[in-house]
């Protein structure tokens, strides 16, 4: 038996290089150069805009979502982030079951505007069904109704030096120590513009519940679920991201988010 | 003539030396080297995220009012109010309390699903996990298209990957040879390492990036296909999640054949690129 080669000894050296590999995942190890104040977290994160890059180039701007069929809407949509707004402003409107909800868009347009939840619904509508994905790895399949975004933007005029669309919510979360945040998130005009980009007011054939965002929140369906604005106060176009809360473009960002979540 | 050949002669399992043959060209280095790094952070960060969310599923959708999970781990609490990690396969629980579901010290468990040693960053991180996810993918993804052209190119794939009709029709030999732990060291690849590497390199690796790619609501728009060639996104995450467990598997008989068949000889050729032979088998060819 010559061929026989796993001895006792080589059997424990590879046990210990087995044993080592063990430790060597004990990952508390690398918290140090992850942790949001790190220049590594930062280089790491530099890829994040290649990603943006790569795939604004091999999607179409005008590239859609898939859609489903109706059957395959066989749940309520999950919620999930902030599903019951105690924000004193927001539990006004709820109280008159938002009849005097105001959209207001601003910033880098020509005429500032607003409008009523009625006036939303009395304009051309889009609704779809498509799969709401959510960053934690969940999906959900629901039918969403709203106003195109872009029919907001042509109404309003958007100003050649805006890059951005900026959500003020009503809603807060609370961030322990700094206190409570109000939610806000951004996208670029690509997206902005995207026919499935709906401001919406209804899910399922329902007006649009506390839970998911009621009166109105933003559908992008190309990208995660948290940049789907809920509670929406005001639209506000922008050249910057700087002036809003840390900087990043969105609640989420701030604390460490990609701002580009097509992936 | 050096330290390690020196060493490697006393490990060495039989008498003479065979020929030192160039085994690895430079571009398999390299890109070996690339793949075992970024598959390191790739894995620990992977389990960060599937944590946010330690719950897979068949099909377009995640069922939460109607019932298609294939896999959990969680902390549930059972009828007497004790709390254990759970995981569940296809419906049937097994309690895995300080590995799955639930772990960490006794007196202050955490609720989760892979431990805090099997991911990074250590402590629940979603943000930070896909960051490190996503740049190590980009690493990962570009060592497979350079090694995919490069040993396309070169016969590599064809030569040395791809079983032979003559491989498969030793495959019986080579099984009750490797039962034995009857190894041949000729620089050639056998057939078992054959169907592994060319399982990993052109079937495994391929459908990582896949179904990654396909978990992406902004690809989906572009490439809506790779839905329908995997089921939805959530078999997508299933499959990917599967292939994670091969890649681990392989990795775990490929240290311990590496660590079998001499690992001296075995790190100095995929560092290096050469690899000594076996003297007999060297005799068998020069015969």
């Amino acid at each position: 038996m010559s061929g026989f080669i796993i001895n006792r000894r080589r059997f424990l050296t590879l046990a210990g290089a087995a044993a080592s590999t063990v430790t060597l995942s004990g990952c508390d190890a690398l918290d140090g150069f992850l942790s949001s104040q790190s220049p590594v977290r930062d280089v790491l994160a530099s890829a994040n805009s290649l990603t943006y890059r790569v795939q604004r180039m091999l999607i179409d701007a005008d590239a859609l979502a898939p859609e489903f069929s109706a059957s395959e809407v066989r749940q309520g949509q999950r919620p999930n982030g902030s599903t019951d707004p105690t924000d004193a402003d927001y539990l006004g409107l709820k109280e008159k079951q938002f009849a005097d909800y105001r959209l207001t868009i601003g910033g880098l347009v020509e005429k500032p505007l607003s409008f009523s939840l009625d006036e939303l619904r009395n304009m051309p509508a889009r609704t779809q069904i498509t799969r709401h994905d959510c960053v934690e790895g969940w999906s959900c399949i629901a039918k969403w109704t709203g106003v195109p975004l872009a029919t907001i933007l042509d109404e309003a005029g958007v100003k050649p030096q805006a890059r951005f669309v900026v959500f003020h919510c009503y809603d807060s979360m609370d961030l322990g120590l700094s206190g409570a945040v109000r939610y806000y998130e951004s996208i670029d005009l690509i997206d902005a513009r995207h026919p499935q980009t709906i401001l919406a007011y209804g899910c399922n054939d329902e007006a649009l519940r506390v839970a998911n965002g009621a009166p109105l929140r933003v559908r992008i369906e190309r990208q995660l679920g948290y940049k789907m604005a809920k509670y929406i106060k005001g639209i506000e176009l922008a050249s910057t991201l700087a002036p809003y809360g840390s900087g990043k473009g969105g609640f989420w960002e701030d604390l460490g988010y990609e701002w580009y979540a097509g992936i | 003539m050096t330290i390690i050949d020196d060493i490697e002669s006393r490990l060495t399992h039989h008498g003479g030396k065979g020929k030192v043959i160039y085994r690895h060209r430079i571009a398999t280095r390299i890109t070996h080297w690339t793949w075992a790094i970024a598959l390191f952070f790739l894995l620990l960060s992977g389990l960060q995220i599937f944590n946010a969310h330690p719950e897979l599923y068949i099909g377009k959708q995640s069922g939460f009012e109607f019932d298609n999970s294939v896999l959990s781990m969680r902390a549930m609490q059972a009828a007497d109010g004790k709390i254990d990690g759970y995981t569940t396969i296809f419906g049937q629980s097994y309690r895995t309390t300080g590995i799955f579901g639930m772990s960490g010290p006794a007196d202050n468990p955490s609720y989760r699903g892979f431990p805090a040693w099997a991911t990074l960053p250590s402590y629940q991180d979603l943000a930070t996990g896909r960051v490190i996810h996503f740049f190590f993918a980009w690493f990962f993804v570009a060592a497979f298209l350079v090694w995919f052209v490069a040993s396309l190119i070169s016969g590599h794939i064809s030569r040395d990957i791809l079983p032979s009709r003559a491989d498969i029709r030793g495959l019986p030999k080579s099984l009750s040879d490797h039962l034995r732990f009857r190894f041949h060291h000729d620089g050639r690849y056998n057939v078992l390492q054959k169907i592994a590497y060319a399982g990993v390199l052109l079937v495994v690796f391929p459908l990582i990036i896949l179904t990654g790619i396909t978990m992406s609501p902004g690809m989906n728009a572009a490439w809506p296909w790779l839905l329908d060639v995997f089921g939805g996104r959530q078999t997508a995450r299933t499959i990917h999640f599967v292939c994670m467990a091969l890649l681990v598997a392989f990795f775990l008989i490929h240290i311990f054949m590496v660590v079998a068949a001499g690992p001296l000889n075995e790190m100095r050729s995929i560092i290096t690129g050469w690899y000594r032979t076996d003297p007999e088998k060297e005799e068998e060819h020069t015969a």
